[in-house]
């Protein structure tokens, strides 16, 4: 076929005026964001006939491009951090980024807990620390638009590792405090060496109001033996346009268990690219997703199990109010030498009103043939007569359905270990459903 | 205390009840007889308020308020319950938490203080025992993995907590062994009171042992077509329901 050149929309010409003005300015390596970059605006923002966002034409939510923030005063981000809420009551080690830059100051780095080191982006990337070279990209990460984009703009972010069984979990906080519409490009790489264990929480909120745009790589490799918690919670204000990517290197004989609870943004979109690379590894990814009004949530995932005897379970749980859109695109690949593969996806919808949309894409490429895996996917409304069961014991109908919701989402958050991180999740299940009225 | 005057109603264009009166006083138990689809279990959801069914005609009157107007929680709030023939299996909702928010709902409705949480746990406690109802299983999910009999104690033990004063049971006795049979009907007549009236809905005479009524009816083609004292329930037992039968088609 003919070489075609695209027609640029405003936000895709808008970012490659920011990337030709920004890109020396930035830590690091020229050439590798300038590949990364060459390969997104190669196709430019995907839009509904790439068939990764059929259901989130990204074309069309990011009409204009906001500029790219700049880093807080010390004073701002102090301020931003103090009126931050999502998992705050979690007693844990803080790793702020407020407007997308990582808050130096808020980490001690002299008393940090053993087994913690942690290297601030810009740095491990004018050193070319050696830790980056243990890094290679998951293949959907480094061929996804919107972790290319990252990748082209990552300002700041962390290079954490862990090494032992740290107990004190680590929050990364995502704040974004801007007044007006800013974009961010943060990276988080975690190492957490053979044998560790750790609890990792994530928060992601703005403020209201504003067209933000973040978009948050965090990058993960776990080794043999390992543990891993993952907690993230999306509470982004109500008209940001939220993307972000979790790409998995899990090694042999490891646990790694994550879930992502939303309630934020006007357009979510996140990925998950997890590859199990050793055997006996047990990974569950989880999702919990509330919207309304007019929000819309993606959630998209891909596991590989890329090592044969790896049980993975993927369970979504969505509650769709108002006239709100929900996605899951999940894909499990079992390569031809993962025998004894253990794979189990589901994705539940709930649909409260009448005006609400979910759109699953459950798939299965299986390659081995000695393999169990399943995958399902409902859509549905609650069950009238548990409905009316629960009345008939006196519960108004509202506060049946929010038993039957609460219900409903809880299975998808039960095995978080970390008990002040579980309640905060059951508590902002309780507080969506209360603001529901 | 319940009246329930000419009642008229279908589901999907089906007639089920046919005209139906019957009165329960306070401190009475009637218990209500009849063949299998003679309209029973509708009356038991029609006085609960579920949404499928059309009422066409009548009134149901609970102390001279009507029942018909209200939402199922509103009648739950003025005294009604139903111990369902087949308990719903809530997973994710620990009995306990149901326990609490169906109790809490009902003060509330009525305006009175919720419960502490040791108050509630003794009462829980104390109406469990004597249900023979272990603790283990008030922290599992509701009925989810409970056998027949257990779902049934368990809804008695809402009734004990609940306290309402008009009880409606509909076909408690299915699939209940001798024991659950006993363990039940004494839950159910440690509950008798002056204040409080039972309907009673079964298919046999077995459960008017445990449970001795005051009133027997019998039910058929959707409505009552004979009332009698609780000698009733033994001729039927005897006798069948061939004679309600006449002039229905075969």
């Amino acid at each position: 076929m003919a070489d075609v050149t695209l027609m640029k929309t405003p936000a895709e010409t808008a970012l490659a005026q920011a990337f030709e003005s920004a890109k020396t300015l930035l830590p690091g390596n020229v050439e590798s964001r300038a590949q990364a970059f060459e390969l997104f605006s190669a196709r430019g923002l995907p839009h509904r006939r790439v068939e990764e966002f059929k259901y989130t034409d990204l074309r069309a939510f990011l009409r204009e491009a906001a500029p790219f923030a700049v880093a807080p005063s010390s004073k701002e981000a102090a301020a931003a951090l103090e009126n931050a809420k999502a998992l705050a009551g979690v007693e844990a080690l803080q790793v702020p980024f407020v407007n997308g830059h990582f808050v130096r100051d808020a980490v001690d780095f002299k008393s940090l807990p053993e087994g913690i080191e942690i290297v601030p982006l810009g740095e491990a990337l004018a050193d070319n620390h050696d830790w980056l070279a243990r890094l290679s990209p998951v293949p959907w990460a480094s061929d996804n638009p919107v972790y290319q984009l990252n990748t082209s703009f990552m300002a700041d972010g962390v290079m954490i590792r862990v090494v032992g069984e740290v107990t004190a979990p680590l929050h990364l906080r995502f704040v974004t405090a801007a007044e007006s519409a800013v974009a961010t490009a943060t990276r988080v790489l975690v190492l957490v060496e053979d044998g560790a264990s750790v609890t990792l929480l994530e928060s992601h909120e703005s403020t209201d109001g504003a067209n933000h745009q973040p978009n948050d790589v965090v990058e993960l490799i776990a080794g043999d033996g390992t543990k891993v918690q993952h907690v993230r919670v999306n509470a982004e204000g109500d008209k940001a346009l939220a993307l972000s990517t979790m790409a998995i290197k899990v090694g042999a004989d490891a646990a790694f268990n994550s879930i992502n609870v939303v309630t934020g943004a006007a357009v979510s979109r996140h990925q998950v690219f997890a590859v199990l690379n050793g055997e006996n590894t047990n990974l569950r990814v989880n999702g919990a997703t509330m919207l309304k009004g007019s929000q819309h949530g993606d959630s998209t995932l891909v596991v590989e199990h890329a090592a044969p005897q790896c049980e993975s379970r993927e369970l979504f749980k969505t509650i769709i109010d108002g006239e709100a859109t929900g996605v899951f695109q999940g894909k499990i690949i079992v390569p031809h030498h993962a025998q004894k593969t253990d794979g189990r996806m589901m994705s539940a919808a709930v649909l409260l009103g009448e005006g609400g949309a979910m759109n699953n894409k459950p798939e299965l490429e299986i390659f081995a043939d000695d393999v169990q895996c399943a995958h399902g996917a409902t859509c549905g409304q609650l069950d009238e007569d548990l409905l009316f069961y629960l009345m008939a014991r006196g519960l108004p109908k509202k506060e049946a359905e929010s038993l039957l919701v609460q219900a409903f989402l809880g299975e998808a958050v039960e095995f978080v270990e970390n008990e002040a991180a579980r309640e905060a999740l059951v508590a902002t299940v309780e507080g969506w459903l209360k603001a529901r009225g | 205390m319940l009246e329930i005057k000419n009642l008229h109603v279908q589901i999907e264009d089906k007639r089920i009840l046919n005209g139906l009166n019957l009165t329960v006083n306070k401190g009475e138990i009637a218990a209500i007889m009849g063949p299998n689809g003679s309209g029973k279990s509708t009356l038991s959801y029609v006085l609960a308020g579920k949404e499928d069914y059309e009422v066409l005609d009548g009134e149901i009157l609970l102390d001279g308020e009507n029942l018909l107007e209200m939402e199922p929680d509103e009648r739950a709030a003025v005294g009604v319950f139903l111990a369902f023939q087949y308990p719903l299996e809530i997973p994710g909702v620990a009995s306990m938490t149901f326990l609490k928010a169906t109790l809490n709902a009902q003060r509330k409705a009525r305006g009175e203080e919720e419960l502490s949480t040791p108050d509630f746990i003794k009462r829980v406690n104390a109406a469990a025992q004597q249900l023979e109802i272990p603790k283990d299983m008030l922290k599992r999910a509701l009925n989810v993995g409970f056998s027949g009999g257990e779902k049934k104690r368990m809804e008695i033990l809402q009734m004990a907590l609940l306290q309402p004063s008009f009880c409606i049971l509909d076909e408690t006795d299915s699939g209940l062994d001798i024991d659950a049979l006993r363990i039940v009907s004494e839950g159910v007549n440690a509950l008798r009171s002056p204040d409080r009236a039972f309907l009673v809905i079964t298919h046999y005479q077995r459960l008017l042992n445990h449970i001795v009524p005051d009133t027997v009816h019998v039910m058929h083609s959707g409505r009552i077509v004979k009332s009698g004292g609780k000698e009733l329930a033994l001729e039927l037992e005897a006798s069948g329901y061939a004679e309600y039968r006449t002039g229905e088609a075969a």
